[in-house]
């Protein structure tokens, strides 16, 4: 059974990329295009990662983040944040906050599938 | 009973006895045991203001004019009133200078003023002639009733008698040794006479006993107490008057000119001023002496009106002359030995005023007058004497041997004419002069030696021309025409009635002419110009008196080198080589030592207690004749005064620019602080750069590399990829150029091309411009521009930009379809309005401002929104700033915005 992968950001073309991205690695995807849509999305199917945008509209990654270790149901959802800010500090905040990896944007197409592969691998 | 053996006898063992107490007090002044330092001695011998004159002349006044005696008393008690203020400041002055005489005082104060002080000595010299004369006029008619006893009669007057035959000659020449015997024994650096205000107490004593008593034998024995004598008076027809006030000559005026007379005469009558100041042991014995000397006075003329009235009544035929009854009262009741105590008490009176004026006199004559005129005339001669202290003490002799004759002569040529009163008042006058120049000189700095002189001259000359003049002329020395007619028959000239003044007696109107023409000249005088460094020093030394704690202001005229043991010769020569090295113990033991080369301090040391000697004006010329280097030249000091208030000049400026670097340092640190907001603002905008810079570029990497690896892709999908990747490329450069726009703008480095344009026809480009976005969305779009140009300064592609940018905004975010954009262009209150409407949804107002700011855009949840920069308002806002107009939004969440520019412009 191919693992769900929920993809959450506000920019609509990242998320029809990342969308094509995941369907080619054989994953099944949804879409959520802010932080609580995307918490909306998680408690109607749980997926089991989430490919998660920092700077969003209503809550954004961080709070998105904390809101889902928060829920000991969903200390299974693997969390991979990406963020167009690049810095050190917000990729150990990401960390700290409970994401299992952070990417920066601009990404490379073929690492985020592979962290994504390595990740449900790990967990599995 | 009473012959001439008894009268001599007396009055020589009563001299005697005067001399024995001066001695006594001389001695124990040297044994450091001062009997003169308490305030009842001070205040005992301030009363040689009263002398033979009040002893007698008060009742000889009293009996002619009623109670105007009274305001000869009323001047010193209202002076009395200002001692705390007036003379303590002069005697604080005179203790700190060393100043020994009026004469010193008004020289030194004026930048020690030889000049000065010799022109005061000289008035004091004229001035006070009358007043000693009528002092010898006393004695000897005193004498010459007494020696009729128990006769009382009309004494024949002595200038018809050869002067051999005179006694009042032979008096003179008495009290010239006793005052020489007195006065000038030694020369004290201090010129103080500790005996002598011992003796003078003790005459005060003596002659206020001898007064009363004998008023109380005229009210209570001669008569039957003072209810009897006072209606008796009343009752006599040519008596009643003076128990009012209407018989005073020159009405209230001739009182207030009396006064003022006596108030002055009272500080500044040579004699005076040394008793009150120089002989002063203790400030605070001023207090005291403040009422306890107007109570002296009080005593003293208790008795005086009943003595007056009860003369008239007994003398009633006019045989005694009136200055006379207080001796002649006693005689005619038979009571001797009371007669012999009444005129010991008025010889008292006469011989201390005559002893310590011309003491003090002469040591004004030869400080003054003599030494500098020797000094100046053959320094050498001086200098090569040793011991110049015995010159001084011949040139002392002299001048009171001098004085005393002069006053004789005086009294014999031409005192005879007058009343006692009145020759005293002449003096009073004169010694009135000095009230200008010392007062104003007290609490005026810029008072300077120029208007001393100028008014101490011109009040000197009117003074003489009004009364001493006239005088003469009355006793017939000169001739009698220029007081009738007037000086060269012009009436205006004459003495008693200048310029037309007249109505007023002489007395009056010689002290308002004096002291006009005084006290004009000295503020005329000093008015223009700056006076001479010393004299700044002077004046602001004796000025500022009070405030001084230490007065080292001095030693700073004194530069250059001199060996210790020249001071030290100069220094005995004056004072006797035993007082001069006691004094230069007296230093060392002070100052641990003194140098063997002199400092200024040292100089100065010596200045002053040669000064205490010889004068001020004479110490400086000797010490300048000594000192190598000489006086610093008026430049020399000037800098070291400039330099002084430099100093504090540059200590004010130091706290003020510590004051300065503080609010500098609290700038700074508020600038510092400003700073480091600006540079978190700059990472904080670098940081959101970077992002909105990523996130296009995110996009076109994904598009690219699955364009890239999948190449069966279909076309459809392909060509919807490619699109992508051209708007988010189209978005990343739009991006670019508003952020170096606004980097542009912010750092002022942008290039504004003002010109002359048609606001309409910009607008009309705009909208022709962004005719596509409308197409694209089928949003409709209203124009309402008016037919005329608008014609704006202002640089046309930026302002098209910002049109741009909110037509653009408006059709971004408008619904479609039914998308619905109005454009206005009105005028309004001297500007130019742009207002574009838009029916999107809306902008809460708390984002009203907010939209303004960089990065910041309206985020909603609605995905697929098209997605600005967050550059373009910012950008806006900036250029319409800069042409002086400004921007809002006008709007509510679901009613549409309406952005509205306001440019500045003529309508």
């Amino acid at each position: 059974m191919a693992n769900k992968i929920l993809v959450v950001d506000d920019e609509p073309n990242i998320v029809l990329s990342l969308e094509f991205l995941m369907k080619q690695a054989g994953f099944q995807v949804r879409t959520a295009s802010d932080g609580e849509a995307g918490l909306t999305a998680i408690t109607a199917e749980q997926p089991d990662l989430v490919l998660l945008d920092v700077m969003m509209p209503r809550k954004n990654g961080y709070e998105v983040c904390q809101a889902i270790r928060a829920n000991p149901d969903w200390k299974a959802i693997r969390i991979i944040m990406l963020t167009a800010k690049g810095r050190e500090v917000e990729r150990e905040k990401g960390l700290a906050l409970g994401a299992d990896d952070y990417i920066t944007k601009p990404f490379s197409t073929q690492e985020v599938v592979e962290r994504v592969r390595e990740l449900l691998a790990e967990a599995s | 009973m009473l012959g001439d053996g008894v009268i001599v006898a007396s009055a020589l063992a009563y001299m005697g006895i005067l001399f024995g107490i001066a001695y006594y007090g001389d001695h124990r002044a040297d044994a450091g045991r001062s009997i003169i330092a308490n305030p009842y001695i001070y205040t005992l011998s301030l009363a040689i203001y009263c002398t033979a004159w009040t002893f007698y002349g008060s009742v000889g006044l009293a009996a002619v004019s009623g109670v105007d005696f009274l305001a000869v008393y009323l001047g010193p008690t209202l002076m009395a009133v200002l001692f705390w203020f007036v003379l303590r400041r002069i005697v604080r002055i005179t203790k700190v200078h060393r100043i020994t005489s009026i004469a010193d005082f008004i020289g030194s104060r004026y930048g020690k003023s030889g000049l000065l002080a010799g022109l005061v000595t000289l008035i004091v010299m004229l001035g006070i002639l009358p007043y000693i004369s009528i002092q010898l006029k006393a004695i000897a008619a005193s004498f010459g009733l007494l020696r009729q006893y128990p006769e009382v009669a009309r004494m024949a007057a002595s200038v018809q008698q050869p002067i051999w035959m005179d006694t009042t000659f032979y008096v003179a020449l008495i009290l010239i040794v006793f005052t020489i015997l007195f006065g000038t024994r030694h020369i004290d650096n201090t010129e103080r006479h500790e005996g002598m205000v011992a003796a003078a107490a003790f005459e005060s004593l003596f002659k206020l006993v001898a007064f009363v008593l004998v008023g109380v034998a005229v009210t209570f024995v001669i008569f039957d107490g003072p209810g009897d004598l006072f209606q008796r008076a009343a009752a006599h027809p040519d008596l009643a008057p003076l128990l009012r006030f209407e018989v005073v000559p020159g009405g209230y005026g001739g009182w207030l000119s009396l006064t003022f007379l006596s108030m002055m005469a009272f500080l500044f009558l040579p004699r005076q001023f040394q008793v009150l100041v120089v002989e002063n042991v203790n400030e605070v014995h001023i207090r005291k002496a403040t009422w306890l000397f107007p109570l002296y006075l009080f005593a003293i003329n208790l008795f005086v009106l009943p003595i007056a009235l009860g003369g008239r009544l007994i003398f009633s035929d006019g045989r005694v002359d009136a200055d006379t009854f207080v001796l002649a009262l006693p005689m005619a009741e038979q009571m001797p030995l009371l007669a012999l105590l009444v005129f010991l008490g008025g010889l008292s009176a006469a011989t201390s005023m005559i002893m310590f004026e011309t003491v003090t006199l002469s040591t004004m004559v030869c400080n003054d007058l003599v030494m500098p005129i020797l000094l100046r005339a053959n320094p050498r001669w001086l200098a090569g004497r040793s011991d110049l202290s015995g010159l001084l003490l011949s040139i002392r002799r002299v001048g009171i041997a001098l004085l005393i004759l002069l006053g004789y002569l005086y009294f014999r040529f031409v005192g005879e004419s007058y009343a006692l009163v009145t020759s005293g008042l002449v003096s009073f006058a004169a010694a009135a002069q000095f009230a200008p120049p010392v007062l104003i000189g007290l609490f005026w700095k810029r008072a300077n030696r120029r208007g001393a002189l100028i008014g101490l001259t011109g009040g000197f000359l009117v003074w003489a021309y009004t009364l001493f003049l006239p005088a003469m002329a009355r006793s017939g020395w000169i001739g009698h025409d220029f007081v009738d007619v007037g000086l060269f028959g012009l009436e205006w000239l004459k003495p008693y009635a200048l310029f037309g003044l007249e109505g007023l007696d002489p007395y009056m109107h010689s002290v308002f002419w004096s002291m006009l023409v005084n006290i004009g000249g000295l503020v005329y005088g000093s008015l223009p110009g700056r006076p001479d460094p010393i004299e700044q020093v002077q004046g602001s030394q004796f000025v500022d008196i009070l405030k001084r704690e230490r007065h080292d202001g001095d030693s700073l005229l004194w530069r250059g080198v001199v060996e210790t043991a020249d001071l030290y010769d100069l220094l005995a020569r004056f004072l006797g080589p035993q007082r001069a090295s006691e004094a230069f113990d007296r230093y060392a033991a002070d100052r641990g030592g003194y140098p063997l080369q002199a400092d200024s301090h040292l100089i100065h040391y010596t200045e002053r207690l040669l000064a205490g000697a010889i004068g001020a004006a004479s110490a400086r010329v000797m010490i300048s004749s000594i000192v190598m280097g000489e006086v610093l030249s008026i430049e020399e000091v000037m800098t070291i005064l400039d330099e002084s208030t430099q100093v504090l000049e540059y200590s004010r400026r130091l706290e003020q620019k510590s004051r300065e670097l503080e609010a500098a340092s609290a700038e700074l640190r508020e600038a510092n602080n400003r700073l480091r907001e600006l540079d978190r603002l700059k990472d904080e905008f670098i940081s959101t750069v970077t992002h909105e810079l990523r996130t296009p570029l995110t996009s076109i990497r994904a598009f690219s590399e699955i364009l890239l690896s999948n190449s069966e892709m279909d076309v459809e999908q392909r060509s919807k990829f490619l699109s992508i990747i051209v708007k988010e490329s189209e978005r990343l450069t739009r991006l670019i150029n508003q952020v170096l726009d606004m980097a542009k703008i912010d750092s002022g480095r942008i290039d504004w091309h003002i010109d002359d344009l048609d606001l309409r026809a910009l607008i009309q480009d705009a909208i022709n411009s962004t005719s596509q976005l409308f197409h694209d969305k089928t949003a409709m779009l209203r124009e309402e521009l008016g037919n005329e140009p608008v014609m704006i300064a202002g640089d046309h592609d930026r302002l098209i930009q910002v049109i741009i940018n909110l037509l653009s905004n408006a059709v971004k975010f408008c619904p479609e379809p039914d998308g619905e954009v109005t454009i206005r262009l009105q005028p309004s209150l001297n500007a130019w309005r742009i207002e574009v409407i838009d029916n999107g949804p809306g902008i809460a107002p708390d984002q009203h401002k907010l939209i303004f700011e960089k990065f910041h855009q309206v985020n909603d949840s609605h995905a697929g929104k098209p997605k600005g920069t967050g550059l373009g308002l910012p950008i806006s806002q900036k250029i319409v700033e800069h042409h002086g107009g400004r921007i809002w939004v006008e709007s509510e969440v679901g009613q549409g915005s309406t952005f509205i520019v306001e440019l500045p412009g003529k309508r």
